[in-house]
């Protein structure tokens, strides 16, 4: 199963990405960092929020600092029904910035955990209106295979809630994803760590979605280096085959010609 | 008559303007970046200097920002 970097690649919505992170660009204390973040993160994707502008204190528009040639990932975040979120992915699209659009509903203030239903009502409609569909969810197998059945372009259950930084919380129910969906699974939200980018890739995720643990970190630039190493070694030791795990002991040197007493 | 309208949630009497691109000139943004819905109904970026603002207008005008 080893594959060659140079031919591992991501195929999302029938678009080749030659990166396995996908980075987003909330949070941060300057914005203007951001060129530098990307390029230590090597990523091809960010995602976006879209807001009203505030008319006493008109904001820049955070294009000015995503570099050209990036794929943008607008979310529908503010969004607490399926209508609202096909309202904000219209309303992205007419950017004119593609047609990619992650589907984000939340009615939950306290955890922030997507309504998978609602999600599900929201693929069907952009799909068939022709958007590249990512939708966050909660790792729920029958919902996912609804969404595959809905037209998603991939899978994107969450690791732990939003900006906690706990990592795999739902490890187990992200392998049945993984297992059983034919499309890419993303992991989205609760990675804080290398170590927890590095670990869903190795259980065979097809790539990871993260912010805050960049953004918040003390050296934004430095933290993406380590995610985008991180998500190489995962992703290389998925395709490398990680060896059997066993509860009794195997000797790694041979168990004779031992020197006699 | 001056023109009422709602602009992003605040009731506003425009000083001069009377189309969209005229809305955005006199706050100085960019129509390159932003999004514009009047009614419940997309603008396109093209018909932003000809669009009319009626009096009772809901008007919406959105950017990108940095999200998640």
């Amino acid at each position: 199963l080893w594959v060659e970097d140079d031919v591992d690649e991501l195929i999302i919505g029938g678009v080749t990405v030659h990166s396995r992170l996908i980075t987003g660009s909330g949070k941060y204390h300057d914005d203007r960092i951001i060129p530098e973040v990307l390029a230590a993160a090597e990523c091809d994707i960010i995602t976006v929020a879209l807001r009203r502008i505030d008319f006493n204190r008109p904001s820049e528009s955070i294009l000015n600092n995503i570099p050209k040639g990036k794929i943008l990932l607008p979310n529908t975040s503010g969004a607490r029904t399926a209508e609202e979120a096909i309202r904000s992915a219209r309303l992205s699209r007419a950017m004119g910035c593609g047609n990619w659009i992650k589907i984000e509903v939340i009615n939950d203030q306290k955890y922030l955990l997507p309504d998978n239903s609602e999600t599900i009502q929201a693929t069907e409609v952009l799909a068939k209106e022709g958007f590249i569909v990512l939708p966050y969810m909660y790792p729920d197998l029958i919902a996912a295979r609804r969404m595959v059945e809905a037209g998603a372009a991939a899978i994107m259950p969450l690791g732990a809630p939003i900006g906690t930084n706990r990592g795999l919380l739902t490890k187990d129910f992200i392998a049945m994803l993984i297992e059983e969906i034919d499309l890419p699974v993303i992991v989205d939200a609760g990675i804080g760590r290398p170590s927890h980018a590095a670990a869903a890739m190795e259980m065979g995720a097809a790539a990871v979605l993260l912010n805050t643990a960049i953004a918040t970190s003390d050296d934004p630039v430095a933290m993406a280096r380590a995610f985008k190493l991180a998500v190489q070694a995962g992703r290389t030791a998925y395709c490398a085959g990680c060896a059997a795990e066993s509860s009794e002991a195997h000797a790694s040197s041979p168990l004779t010609g031992f020197l006699d007493n | 008559m001056t023109a009422t309208i709602m602009l992003n949630g605040k009731s506003i009497s425009p000083d001069a303007a009377k189309t969209i691109g005229q809305l955005l000139g006199e706050h100085a943004i960019d129509p390159s970046h932003v999004v514009v819905e009047v009614n419940r109904a997309l603008v396109s970026r093209e018909n932003f200097d000809r669009f009319p603002i009626r009096d009772g207008d809901v008007i919406e005008v959105l950017r990108f920002v940095g999200g998640g």
